[in-house]
């Protein structure tokens, strides 16, 4: 299954945005880890930026900077979000509440709790009342959500917009499902090259579980395998690279995805 | 698209354990509602629970999943004949051609809503034997009922709050078209847990009676739990009268995060989309089975999108006034209570509902119709503004 990368958003530990970073993923300039700064965003009504949730705001940032760099309007393009953790801070704060004595549960975070919160503020912010997925799957969710982004270009032979996000999880639950730092990724993937196309995507399911391709660096490496949605990294090296090369990603247990990776 | 054969379903709620227990049910006009309130929850509501399933046991080798919801999802994977129809499938197609798309809003939260009111009092750490991975992260569902098939295809779970088991049939029609795999299974779980209980109530959603969809005094939802499952094949040699997926539309509200939008468009736009997606009209559908929740807001909305495409003479009716509404497991549910309805020829009328509000002009059931059924439409509308629309019917 093929299609065509239009547009980068990536925005991680001493990864500040696509431009910045492609000389980090191809090592023409040393890996610092920094906390990965998300700002409100703009597409946001003011009242409503304040209490958007931290993963929220990580996935309308990477999505909004995939778009910009396409120069793609948002409000006519399906998109597939993708997110091992979801809404952590969120359902930490609900069950902290559940526990206590008055119960009392914040309407506003009890709709900010779906898995789905950083698609619906998606959509009411960029206007899109296109088709929009909001997807899991444990360690293998940005597989999952580059597989399901690709077989949905295939199908309706039209743009998709794959944004995988992941937010550290507070105490508690950070020591039973610890994850390295906040994480967001966002690709414009398109049917046909454009004139903005940097690569094809030659996507492929393996019915073998692949050793994935690694990243040389060990920062890079530590935030690959601590993060479940920076299992992109290799994918984004190669389009940072831009060498025709093929690389494995990591799927379920007893799979692989196979991405041949041609600049354009 | 191309339509699916769907070789076996399975369901359980609280009409009864396997799908032709929810038929019966159905039949009798009878509702699972009870009053009262879930575990230590305390408000006054109605219900739709599955009994039976605090003494249930996880398979021993899937133990480490043991939780509500994957307790629910064995139990319904054992109805109905489901292991044998996937079993055949394996053989067919082999385990690595099948994939497994599910859906849930909240998986085994309960499991985590226990874990904090058990916290180490000094260090507040959960308990020792409390099991992230396999209940309280999102795709533990799809990670317990891969293995419990034993299936090795492609997969994830949907969330998408209450379009998610919906949602699942257009991934699988998707990935099955591309050649990704050969069949699927679909469905999906939702348990009651405090969480979405005194979330609605929050949202001031909760009703104190059974919920009455589309009732002029309708004023608020029952939440119950449930499950369902259903094997997706090509249909290239499907026998006349097999049930069939035949279309897929979803949309997005873009309007409000909890809110449908007032004039129903990305209801409608699902619908359409639906019915495009089979190459139907509107006069080829022979029942809606709505969204229906018994919220002013939901019914009102999604009344004047389908009335505004289907007109007042297609019957519908929502059937959550029997089930409750399942959030994450609505959409499976509400498929097959459209399958059980073509299969028996009986379009359900709305259980609960006495007096259908004048303001909606829909032509909504309110006693069980006999008669032909060969293609229903089923609307499965979430949080978060997401929609989807499912087209089924019976092979020629």
């Amino acid at each position: 299954m093929r299609a065509y990368v239009e547009g980068v958003g990536l925005l991680g530990p001493g990864l500040p945005g696509w431009d910045p970073s492609r000389p980090v993923l191809t090592g023409e300039v040393p890996f610092r880890s920094a906390e990965a700064v998300i700002g409100a965003s703009e597409l946001l009504p003011a009242a409503e930026r304040r209490r958007t949730p931290v993963p929220v705001k990580l996935a309308l940032a990477v999505g909004q900077e995939a778009f910009r760099n396409a120069g793609r309007e948002a409000s006519a393009t399906a998109t597939v979000f993708t997110s091992s953790s979801g809404e952590g801070e969120t359902l930490h704060h609900m069950c902290e509440t559940l526990a206590s004595v008055e119960r009392e549960v914040s309407p506003t975070r009890f709709h900010n709790s779906v898995h789905n919160a950083a698609a619906g503020y998606w959509s009411i912010a960029t206007r899109c009342r296109e088709a929009s997925t909001s997807l899991c799957a444990y360690d293998a969710s940005f597989g999952a959500g580059l597989i399901e982004a690709v077989v949905q270009v295939v199908a309706s032979a039209d743009a998709v917009a794959l944004i995988a996000y992941d937010q550290p999880y507070p105490e508690p639950l950070h020591s039973v499902r610890p994850i390295l730092g906040c994480f967001g990724v966002a690709f414009l993937l398109t049917p046909e090259p454009t004139s903005r196309a940097c690569a094809a995507l030659e996507v492929a399911l393996l019915p073998t579980e692949e050793r994935p391709t690694r990243m040389a660096e060990t920062g890079l490496e530590a935030m690959r395998r601590g993060i479940p949605a920076a299992r992109a990294l290799p994918l984004l090296a190669t389009l940072a690279r831009k060498t025709r090369e093929g690389i494995v990603l990591e799927f379920l247990s007893g799979t692989s995805l196979r991405i041949e990776v041609r600049p354009c | 698209m191309q339509p699916l054969v769907i070789s076996r379903f399975a369901g359980v709620n609280s009409l009864g354990i396997g799908s032709e227990a929810a038929a019966r049910a159905l039949r009798e006009g009878r509702s699972g509602l009870v009053s009262g309130n879930f575990e230590t929850a305390r408000f006054e509501t109605c219900i739709g629970p599955v009994e039976g399933l605090d003494g249930y046991r996880i398979r021993e080798d899937l133990r480490d999943f043991d939780c509500r919801n994957n307790r629910l999802a064995q139990l319904c994977l054992e109805q109905d004949g489901f292991v044998a129809g996937v079993a055949a499938a394996r053989e067919t197609y082999g385990a690595g051609r099948i994939g497994v798309f599910l859906g849930t809003s909240t998986a085994g939260l309960h499991s985590t809503e226990l874990a904090y009111r058990s916290r180490d009092p000094q260090t507040g750490a959960l308990p020792a034997d409390y099991r992230y991975a396999e209940t309280q992260n999102t795709y533990s569902l799809g990670a317990f009922a891969r293995r419990y098939l034993g299936l090795t295809g492609p997969g994830f779970v949907v969330s998408s709050a209450c379009s998610s088991t919906a949602k699942v049939f257009g991934n699988a029609a998707r990935m099955i078209a591309a050649g990704v795999c050969d069949a699927a299974v679909v469905g999906g779980a939702d348990t009651l847990c405090l969480m979405t209980l005194y979330g609605f109530q929050s949202l001031g959603l909760t009703s104190r009676h059974p919920c009455r969809p589309f009732d002029a005094e309708r004023d608020g939802i029952s939440i119950g739990e449930g499950a369902g499952f259903a094997l997706l094949e090509r249909a290239d040699r499907a026998r006349p009268g097999a049930m069939l997926l035949l279309g897929v539309g979803e949309s997005s509200d873009a309007y409000h995060m909890s809110t449908p939008h007032p004039e129903g468009l990305g209801a409608r736009m699902a619908m359409e989309r639906a019915l495009a997606s089979a190459g139907l009209e509107p006069r080829d559908i022979d029942y809606i089975n709505l969204h229906g929740t018994a919220t002013k807001s939901n019914d009102a909305s999604e009344d004047r999108a389908g009335f505004e495409l289907f007109g007042p003479h297609t019957p519908c009716s929502s059937t959550k006034g029997a089930t409750g509404h399942l959030l994450g497991a609505a959409g499976v549910t509400e498929a097959i209570i459209c399958l059980l309805a073509i299969g028996h020829g009986m379009m359900p009328g709305g259980v609960n509902t006495r007096r259908v509000d004048p303001a909606l002009r829909s032509h909504y059931l309110l006693e069980n119709r006999y008669q032909k059924v060969s293609r229903v439409l089923t609307n499965s509308f979430g949080f978060g503004g997401s929609n989807c629309s499912l087209v089924l019917g019976a092979a020629r």
